[in-house]
C-alpha cells in the first residue's frame, strides 16, 4: 500500500502540471487561472496565427534535419570510437565528442553565433541567422547524445558477428550495412528521436543562432508568455505534447517488435 | 575416428601441405601472443591445437583467418602467402565460439550470406544452402531465427554456414564449449564423421584434451606462444617430448633422477624418492650424471599384495589414499621417502575380497618400456 502511495505521488509529482496545462487549454476564459467552462476555440484561433503556424513548421524542419545529420555523423564517431581502438587523437576525439553534453549552453550558442558572424563577414556564408545556423546549432549538441546513445549499443553488440561477415567474404562496407547497422538500428531510432525532441524544445541555443526571417517555436513560445500566459499558449504546448507523446509510442511499439520472445 | 580413416601424409617427407606457418609470431606491444611458430598442416587432417587458455592458439588461429596479422614470419594456404590477403578473400572459414550467427537473419538467410558474397545464381545458393542443412540435419529449422534454436542447433547452424561455401580450411575456435557434457561427447564425433564425409581440412583450437584427443588426426599442444610438441593422440600421450607435455596430457607420475648407466636400448637411473635404480627403455645415449625427469601414467602401474616378478621396476608403499571413480579406482600411494605415486585399476568386478583399503602395504610395479626419461 505504502509502495502504491509512493508511485501515484511519483506519477503526481511528474504529471500533474502537465494535466493541468492541458485541462486549462479548454478553458473558455481569457483568464488562465479562472475555470470559465469549455470550449476548443483557443485552438481555432491557433489555426489562425500564421506566426505560430510558421514557427512550428520551421521548428520540424529543423528538428528533423538536425536529427537525421545528427544520427549520420554520431553514428560514424561512435564506430569509430568503438571499433577503432587505436590511432592517433583517440583520446582526445573521445574527450571532444561528448564535450557539449557538459557544455553550458549559454557559451555554446554564443560561441557559435560569433562563428556565424565571423564566417559570413569572411567567406559571405551562412548569410544572416537562418534555417541552416539553427540546424548546424542543434546539430553540434545533438551530435553527443547520439554517439553516446549509439555507441553503447555497438560495444554490447559481439565483434565476431563483424568478423563472421567478413570470413564469409563480405567486404568492411558490406558488413557494415548488411550486419551492424539492422543490430544497431534501434539504438538509431533513439539517438534520431533524442536529437528530434533536443532541438524541438531548444531555448537557449536557437535564441542565440535564430533571427528575423527564422523563429522556432519554443523561441515565439518564449515570446509570447513574457506577455503574458494566454489559454492559446496553453492548447498549442497541449497539441507539442500529444505529437511527442504519439512518437514515443511509435517507437515503443518497434523497439517492443524487434525484441520477440522466445517460444520455447 | 579421424586417425583411422586418414593416412599420414606428415610422415611422408615430398608431401606438400595444405599450411604453412613460416616463423610466425605475434606481439601486441610487450606481449609476445605467438612466438616463432613453424607449423605444417596437411589436406584432409583433423588438426588441433591444444593449449591452456592465453597460450597462443586463438591468436595463431585468427592469423590464419586473417583477422590479426603476424608481427613476423608468413602463412601460406595452398602454395599461397597469406600476408597480404585480406579475410574476405581467404579461402578458409571460421566457426566462432560464440557461433556469431547473425540475429536479424534466418537459419537460411544465415547459411547463405556467404553464398551470396560470391554471386552465385539464386538455384545454386537454394540448393548448396539445403544441402548443408541437411547435413547438419536442420532441414526442419530453416525459417527460424537464432534465438529460436537451442544451444546445439546453434551450434549445428554455425558449423552449417562455415560449410557452406566449401572452404579449403574450417577452422573452429572452441566448437564444443558452449555444450553441456552429454551433448558435446555426442557432437564430437558427429564433427569428425562430417569431416569424414566433406573431406575438408579441419584446425580446431581447444583447451579440452579429451576433445583433441577424440577428434584430432594430429594435435600441437602450445605454451606461452610456442609450439611445444606436434603429433598423433597416441604420441602425444605416449610419448611426450618435454615435462610439460607429460604433465599437461593426461596425469603423470614423475620422479627426478640423474643417469647412472646408458646402454644402446635402456638406461639406467638413480631416483633419490626410491631405494633402488629404475631401468628405463631409451633408444639415446646418455651421458652419466645427466639429470632427467622419470615419467610413468598412473594406468601403466599395477599394484599389488605382492613382490612383483624379476625385470620390473617397482616400488614399495602404503595406500594413503583411493579415489572411486566407477569405472576406475585411483590409489595414490606414498613411499617411504613421501613421494606419492599414482595407480590406476579397473574395477573388474562388483565387490572384491581382496580389496585393498588405506594404510595397506603395497608394492608398485611397471615394465621398463612402459616407462619414459625426459631430458627437456
Amino acid at each position: 500500500m505504502i509502495l502504491y502511495g509512493l508511485l501515484i505521488l511519483a506519477y503526481a509529482f511528474l504529471y500533474v502540471p502537465i494535466v493541468v496545462m492541458i485541462v486549462f487549454s479548454f478553458n473558455a476564459s481569457r483568464l488562465v487561472t479562472v475555470w470559465g467552462g469549455f470550449s476548443t476555440k483557443w485552438y481555432g484561433e491557433l489555426l489562425h496565427d500564421e506566426k505560430v503556424l510558421d514557427a512550428a513548421w520551421l521548428s520540424l524542419k529543423v528538428a528533423m534535419t538536425s536529427a537525421t545529420v545528427s544520427t549520420v555523423l554520431g553514428t560514424l564517431a561512435a564506430v569509430v570510437l568503438v571499433r577503432f581502438t587505436r590511432f592517433f587523437g583517440r583520446t582526445l576525439f573521445t574527450g571532444m565528442v561528448t564535450a557539449p553534453l557538459v557544455m553550458p549552453e549559454v557559451i555554446t550558442g554564443l560561441a557559435l553565433l560569433l562563428l556565424f558572424v565571423a564566417m559570413e563577414a569572411v567567406v559571405g556564408w551562412p548569410s544572416g541567422r537562418s534555417f541552416t545556423t539553427i540546424v548546424i546549432a542543434h546539430t553540434t549538441f545533438s551530435l553527443s547524445f547520439v554517439t553516446v546513445v549509439v555507441r553503447s549499443r555497438l560495444s554490447q553488440m559481439d565483434a565476431s558477428l563483424e568478423e563472421a561477415a567478413m570470413d564469409l567474404g563480405a567486404r568492411p562496407l558490406k558488413v557494415f550495412l548488411a550486419i551492424t547497422l539492422p543490430l544497431i538500428a534501434p539504438a538509431l531510432l533513439a539517438g534520431w528521436l533524442l536529437a528530434f525532441t533536443l532541438s524541438i524544445d531548444d531555448v537557449v541555443i536557437s535564441a542565440f543562432v535564430s533571427g528575423p526571417g527564422a523563429t522556432p517555436l519554443p523561441i515565439v513560445i518564449f515570446s509570447k508568455v513574457r506577455l503574458g500566459v494566454s489559454p492559446e499558449i496553453n492548447a498549442l504546448a497541449t497539441l507539442v505534447v500529444t505529437v511527442v507523446a504519439v512518437a514515443m509510442a511509435i517507437a515503443g511499439r518497434v523497439a517492443l517488435k524487434r525484441e520477440q520472445p522466445r517460444p520455447q | 575416428m579421424a586417425s583411422q580413416t586418414t593416412a599420414a601424409p606428415w610422415n611422408d617427407p615430398g608431401a606438400k601441405p595444405l599450411i604453412r606457418f613460416e616463423g610466425v609470431s605475434k606481439r601486441f606491444g610487450d606481449f609476445v601472443a605467438v612466438d616463432q611458430v613453424d607449423l605444417a598442416i596437411h589436406k584432409g587432417e583433423f588438426f588441433s591445437l591444444l593449449g591452456a587458455s592465453g597460450c597462443g592458439k586463438t591468436t595463431l588461429l585468427r592469423m590464419l583467418a586473417g583477422f590479426e596479422t603476424p608481427t613476423e614470419g608468413r602463412i601460406f594456404i595452398d602454395g599461397v602467402d597469406m600476408s597480404a590477403v585480406p579475410p574476405y578473400e581467404r579461402p578458409v572459414n571460421m566457426m566462432f565460439q560464440s557461433y556469431a550467427l547473425f540475429p536479424h537473419m534466418t537459419v537460411e538467410a544465415n547459411i547463405a550470406f556467404g553464398l551470396k558474397q560470391d554471386r552465385l545464381p539464386q538455384p545454386v545458393i537454394t540448393d548448396r544452402t539445403k544441402a548443408v542443412l541437411d547435413l547438419v540435419q536442420m532441414g526442419k529449422f530453416a525459417t527460424r531465427k537464432p534465438h529460436q534454436l537451442s544451444g546445439g542447433q546453434r551450434q549445428r547452424v554455425a558449423l552449417a554456414r562455415a560449410l557452406a561455401k566449401e572452404p579449403k580450411v574450417l577452422l573452429l575456435d572452441e566448437p564444443l564449449g558452449a555444450l553441456d557434457k552429454k551433448l558435446r561427447e555426442a557432437t564430437q564425433l558427429e564433427l569428425v564423421n562430417i569431416q569424414d564425409r566433406v573431406g575438408v581440412t579441419f584446425v580446431m583450437v581447444t583447451h579440452d584434451q579429451e576433445e583433441a584427443m577424440t577428434m584430432s588426426s594430429r594435435i600441437g599442444v602450445m605454451n606461452s606462444g610456442r609450439i611445444a610438441q606436434v603429433g598423433t593422440p597416441v604420441d602425444i600421450y605416449e610419448y611426450p617430448e618435454s615435462r610439460f607435455v607429460a604433465d599437461f596430457i593426461g596425469a603423470a607420475n614423475m620422479f627426478e633422477a640423474s643417469v647412472r648407466q646408458s646402454g644402446t636400448d635402456q638406461v639406467v637411473v638413480n631416483c633419490p624418492e626410491l631405494a633402488h635404480d629404475l631401468i628405463i627403455a631409451h633408444n639415446d645415449m646418455l651421458p652419466e650424471g645427466t639429470p632427467v625427469t622419470v615419467m610413468v601414467r598412473p594406468e601403466k602401474v599395477a599394484i599389488s599384495r605382492d613382490k612383483p616378478a624379476e625385470g620390473l621396476n617397482w616400488a614399495q608403499g602404503v595406500v594413503a589414499d583411493i579415489a572411486y571413480l566407477g569405472d576406475v579406482s585411483i590409489f595414490h600411494v606414498r613411499l617411504e621417502s613421501g613421494h606419492r605415486i599414482e595407480a590406476l585399476q579397473t574395477n573388474l568386478r562388483h565387490t572384491d575380497e581382496r580389496k585393498l583399503t588405506w594404510e595397506d602395504p603395497v608394492y608398485l610395479s611397471w615394465h621398463p618400456a612402459n616407462a619414459l626419461v625426459l631430458t627437456k
